[in-house]
């Protein structure tokens, strides 16, 4: 099976699981991509979700990179439309009949079961980027500071970027 | 009806929904979904407010991401098939030529010192972002002593033991939305 198939197949069985949006796929992409296919090593997995986070668009973006580094532009189209179709021609089905089970007890009961989920998925892709960069003491400190200041300000996520960007570029991460 | 009221919709063809969405989809890091909202309630006035909250919850409460079904919703309600496809591509085009140029620009120079200690430093911030996103996502679920342990499980299952996703989401589904169907039949 080509490669570009294979991305296709994979990416598109967690299209179905992306609960939290391609975010929450992160440990699960590493899983696939790194761990079970030896796609990409851990450095260049870290490097590509940097990436993607200093790029604007959707955060699903970060899906198109990885295909890119694993089949250059096909790998790049396959892994972004498999993330995308599946739910796509399911919500064109569905939208019509929306209301007639929006707020029914099963369909509430699965919104709020989600929910904790995510948070697990986002979590456990925040310790997973942390392990695969490796990072030393200096950038636990700029992961704290940008938990506290992200929480507590309003500034905008590109600010942080670019003072990360600045710190790394000095060498002082 | 005035024609400022938020009744006012003008019906999109594929050029206007494509360049609606490309706008929304170039002006967001980290997530477009408030521009998203922005453009089409505020901006196009192609949705009330209560219009684009009931779209939304269904683009919400599927997988994947939100505003690409978003997108898929409003291009179909305005231009049905075709612009069901036209507006995600819209969305997704420009960004993506974007990730691409930089993807180009990681090949030819990721490999020097300088450019590997900046991606170390975005990484150790996005890393940041995320255990604060993880942490407001947190916040926001109400009965937290029934659902946060679910969280504590899912934490444990895909970052400690490193199993499969898609069963642990099935899993995890049946054991949290089975919490949640039990607790909104006691009220």
């Amino acid at each position: 099976m080509s490669v570009v198939l294979e991305l296709f197949l994979e990416f598109a069985l967690l299209a179905f699981v992306a609960f939290g949006g391609a975010t929450a796929l992160l440990p699960e992409m590493h899983r696939v991509v790194v761990e079970n296919h030896h796609w990409l090593d851990d450095t260049t997995f870290t490097h590509l979700y940097a990436i993607a986070q200093a790029a604007p668009g959707p955060n699903v973006l970060v899906v198109t990179l990885i295909g890119w580094k694993v089949a250059g532009l096909a790998g790049a189209l396959a892994a972004t439309l498999a993330m995308c179709l599946p739910m796509s021609v399911l919500i064109y089905l569905l939208i019509d009949r929306w209301e007639s089970f929006s707020g029914k007890r099963w369909q509430k009961a699965i919104s709020l079961g989600v929910a904790p989920l995510a948070v697990g998925l986002v979590f456990s892709g925040a310790t997973l980027i942390a392990r695969s960069a490796d990072l030393g003491w200096a950038a636990w400190l700029l992961v704290a500071a940008t938990v506290v200041a992200n929480l507590r300000t309003k500034l905008h996520p590109l600010w942080f970027i670019a003072v990360g960007a600045s710190l790394g570029l000095l060498g002082a991460v | 009806m005035t024609a400022t009221g938020p009744q006012a919709p003008s019906r999109p063809d594929l050029r206007a929904l494509f360049l609606g969405f490309s706008a929304v989809g170039l002006s967001g890091f980290g997530g477009v979904l408030p521009f998203a909202r922005r453009m089409l309630v505020e901006q196009k006035r192609w949705m009330t407010p209560e219009e684009f909250n009931a779209q939304l919850g269904l683009c919400q409460f599927l997988p994947g991401p939100n505003v690409v079904n978003l997108a898929v919703v409003v291009g179909k309600r305005y231009q049905g098939a075709l612009g069901a496809i036209v507006a995600p591509v819209g969305l997704l085009a420009g960004p993506l030529a974007i990730v691409l140029l930089l993807a180009l620009l990681y090949d030819a120079y990721g490999s020097l010192p300088l450019a590997q200690g900046m991606l170390r430093g975005v990484a150790a911030v996005g890393c940041g972002l995320l255990f604060a996103m993880a942490w407001r996502m947190a916040m926001a679920i109400k009965d937290k002593a029934l659902f946060l342990p679910f969280t504590m499980l899912t934490v444990a299952a895909i970052a400690w033991l490193r199993w499969p996703m898609p069963i642990v989401m099935i899993a995890g589904l049946i054991l949290s939305g089975g919490a949640a169907y039990w607790k909104l039949g006691r009220k």
